[in-house]
């Protein structure tokens, strides 16, 4: 994977462990359902962008929000992993994620 | 949008009944039309722009790679800078990562929540890479995906599925085939198949007959 983007305001640095968000409502959401409330690490700083769940509705995206890759083992996320290693990896804005031990 | 059956409105309807999405695209596009935001010179320039696209770009990347490291150590670094120098535009990602399988490593692609996809790389993602059972399973069994497409990994290689669920657009850049030292790239790209890219195979160790 290529250069890791540095965010100065960013939150979380890559390692951290985070839990996601579990929250439900309505609209335009990019953190898929399968992830909310499972605990990960950050794997890379994406970067900051405008935030989707502005944009749906045709609003400006401001404040941009970074963009985390968080990585979760795969027994973590449906409590079996068919390697011992294997993972699945997500792209989530920093305000899905709460610091986590 | 009304679904009534046909016996209940007097008229009959067309045997293949176009899907409710798409009426809906039908009747959008002839709204834009009708109200003048776009014409059907400007639709039809776009669907052969999207159409012009197609994985070749994406294993010329590839097959360049194979065979310089010095491109390749820049393609994971700078993917989009990697493009231009090769003449591939890529400016219409927001952000580019190029994932590097290994030995050890395979990286697969999805995107649960709709189809992003690199498409000024690989051009338009297949069918089944928007479906629904695709979706589901690439994160919940990437393995069994991958064997449906003739790849068996060792349970101690790690598997890494990448969910694009935001402005990242991923390409998975495959390992190079035992066997195929001394080949140019050309011939190698003809080794770089889509779904080499997506991550659910490897790249092909012989041309196809």
């Amino acid at each position: 994977m290529g250069r890791a983007v540095s965010s100065p305001a960013s939150k979380f640095k890559p390692g951290d462990r985070v839990r996601v968000k579990f929250e439900d409502r309505p609209g335009h959401i990019r953190t898929p359902w399968y992830i909310r409330g499972k605990t990960g690490w950050i794997e890379r700083i994406h970067g900051d962008f405008l935030n989707p769940e502005s944009l749906a509705y045709g609003r400006d995206g401001l404040p941009k929000r970074t963009l985390y890759l968080v990585a979760f083992n795969q027994a973590d996320v449906w409590g079996r992993s068919a390697g011992p290693s294997d993972k699945v990896l997500v792209d989530i804005y920093e305000h899905w994620l709460d610091p986590a031990r | 949008m009304s679904d009534t059956p046909a016996e209940a409105h007097g008229h009959e309807h067309p045997k293949h009944e176009l899907s409710h999405y798409a009426k809906r695209i039908y009747a959008i596009r002839d709204l834009l039309l009708e109200k003048g935001v776009l014409t059907e010179k400007d639709i039809q320039c776009q669907v052969e722009y999207q159409e012009a696209r197609s994985p070749a770009n994406g294993s010329r990347l590839v097959a360049r790679s194979w065979v310089d490291p010095a491109f390749k150590a820049r393609l994971i670094a700078e993917p989009k800078a990697a493009c231009a120098e090769m003449g591939i535009d890529a400016t219409a990602i927001n952000e580019f990562v190029v994932l590097e399988n290994t030995a050890t490593v395979r990286h697969m692609v999805v995107c649960t929540l709709c189809s992003c996809y690199p498409r000024p790389i690989l051009g338009r993602p297949p069918d089944w890479y928007k479906s629904f059972n695709y979706r589901q399973r690439a994160v919940v069994d990437p393995r069994g995906v991958m064997r449906e497409f003739g790849l068996n990994l060792a349970d101690d290689v790690e598997v890494r599925v990448h969910d694009s669920t935001a402005d990242i657009r991923y390409l998975v850049l495959p390992l190079r085939p035992k066997g195929t030292e001394g080949r140019g790239e050309v011939e190698l790209a003809k080794l770089v198949t889509r779904d080499s890219m997506i991550g659910v195979m490897d790249a092909l160790s012989a041309v196809p007959e």
